[in-house]
């Protein structure tokens, strides 16, 4: 059984959509965007390693405009998808599909390997189903989120401390905490955060988490 | 206020004397904390764009990104307007609009899963039918897709509404008996009365097996969504008239999941069995996909 969920109506009559199938564009399209917000700012070139479904239905699904328009920031409503080819080559921004095999992933994967103007960026994540998304893999970092909530995305040395310190600086804001991983790649050195919150995340949020000792960046993901 | 099933939500709208619609307005302003007039706000914005996508196919030339489908709603429609319909204008009409939708969907257009993107014309070719042949304002047709919402809750929660899951039975299946439920309550019919008809609409389809051509939300899904109208009508008409399903709606749901999960993988949207599998369907695949 489908069981524990409980819905509320728009799942349920929603999401609105640019078609033809919620996992194969609008799922798409969510994909690119988190790429877009991750990537902070112009990016210049994109190539999408397109694996299982996605490689072999994202002409018929227009899985590749919906990709692109989420790196031109659209939302999965969006009618401006239709045209996503267009309006990237007038924005000068270079793009290309490529049809791999990304091994034991979900059918509908997608690697995104972003250049821009901060530097190149690599997102790895999943169209799970009715539009619903998963990331799995920033820069080659394991980790999860929905892009559902507000989301953090901290990278920080393991020290005693800077879990303390980061929800002080949501807490002091009333910015709650719905859900928080910590991964560790190596003890006392290499660590990530995923914050998820209920409320919205200002911006501004990021400067004040970088001034935190043993924190090397942090990214914010507002809701997709 | 929540419900696991249908028995469940009867019982809800028995204690409280409500409506199913007035149940998930309330359960839906618990459960987000937003007023009533924001939530009903924000399903006009779904109501619209539902609007929009019946006109859009009914008076552009849509094609679908493959070049598969596309037109035909504006030739029912059209037939609909020179001759006598077999069906009668109001049925001409739901089948027209719902395979417009469809069609808007297959080609990049804007549209409201409901509850899925392959089923999407279902809920809007009917209610919009319905509303404009019984002059019924924004905000019943606005209730009425709250009561539809309550019938895809149950069979999320019991079962699925996804045709890779459960085969085109639990996508369009689905679809057609909210848009039943919907149009029982619009007309006055009971709660029970709109979950009878909702068990009459899936009994009507099941085993409906999931076999889109290339594996794209084109076709049979075009004509599918038409059924799933006429299907809602039908099963919507006998309720009102007092015909029972003699299977529970809950018992119904969970014969769907079974039988769904039984499928075998082939007739589960993998465009491996069914009208994908035969000649035609494997030739245009390959002129699609240029194999």
């Amino acid at each position: 059984m489908a069981g524990v969920k409980d819905y509320s109506i728009f799942d349920i009559i929603g999401p609105n959509m640019i078609g033809p199938s919620s996992s194969h564009t609008a799922g798409a399209c969510k994909l690119g965007r988190v790429a877009y917000k991750l990537a902070k700012g112009s990016i210049k070139s994109v190539v999408f390693q397109l694996h299982g479904s996605f490689a072999k239905t994202y002409r018929g699904h227009g899985t590749d405009k919906a990709l692109l328009g989420g790196i031109l920031g659209f939302e999965a409503d969006d009618e401006r998808i239709i045209n996503s080819f267009d309006i990237a080559q007038e924005q000068g921004l270079k793009f290309k599909f490529v049809e791999v095999d990304l091994g034991e992933v979900h059918p509908n994967t997608v690697r995104i390997q972003v250049i821009g103007e901060a530097g190149n960026l690599e997102v790895l994540g999943s169209s799970i189903g009715g539009g619903s998304i998963k990331v799995t893999e920033i820069n080659g970092v394991s980790l999860e989120f929905t892009g559902e909530l507000p989301t953090l995305i901290i990278s920080h040395n393991d020290a005693p401390g800077v879990i303390a310190r980061v929800s002080a600086v949501l807490s002091q804001r009333d910015i709650n905490i719905a859900f928080m991983r910590v991964y560790r790649y190596n003890k006392g050195k290499d660590a990530y955060m995923v914050i998820e919150t209920d409320n919205l995340i200002p911006p501004e949020i990021i400067g004040h988490i970088k001034e935190i000792d043993n924190i090397s960046n942090a990214y914010l993901v507002d809701t997709i | 206020m929540n419900f696991l099933n249908g028995y469940e939500l009867l019982a809800l709208c028995r204690e409280n004397n409500m409506s199913i619609a007035d149940i998930m307005l309330k359960k839906e302003i618990t459960a987000s904390g937003l007023t009533e007039e924001a939530i009903v706000d924000k399903m006009k914005v779904s109501l619209e764009i539902m609007q929009k996508s019946v006109d859009r196919g009914l008076n552009e030339d849509i094609k679908s990104v493959s070049g598969l489908i596309g037109g035909d709603a504006k030739r029912i429609m059209d037939r609909n307007a020179t001759h006598k319909s077999v069906c009668g204008p109001l049925m001409s009409q739901a089948i027209s609009r719902s395979i417009a939708v469809l069609e808007v969907n297959a080609a990049m257009g804007k549209i409201v899963a409901a509850p899925t993107a392959g089923s999407s014309g279902i809920i809007p070719g009917v209610l919009i039918t319905v509303g404009e042949a019984f002059n019924l304002s924004d905000n019943d047709l606005i209730r009425a897709i709250f009561t539809a919402s309550g019938v895809g809750m149950i069979i999320s929660k019991n079962a699925t509404v996804a045709g890779a899951e459960g085969g085109c039975q639990a996508e369009t299946g689905s679809a057609a008996a909210m848009a039943a439920a919907a149009v029982v309550e619009l007309m006055g019919g009971s709660p029970e009365a709109s979950l009878h008809a909702a068990a009459l609409c899936i009994k009507n389809i099941l085993g409906l097996v999931c076999d889109p051509i290339a594996g794209l939300v084109e076709s049979p899904c075009n004509s599918r969504n038409a059924i799933g109208a006429a299907n809602a009508l039908i099963s919507a008409e006998m309720a009102l008239a007092g015909v029972k399903s003699l299977i529970p709606f809950d018992e119904v749901v969970e014969a769907m999941y079974r039988v769904g999960k039984s499928l075998p993988l082939e007739l589960r949207e993998t465009a491996l069995g069914g009208l994908a599998a035969t000649p035609t369907g494997i030739r245009l695949r390959k002129e699609i996909m240029g194999e």
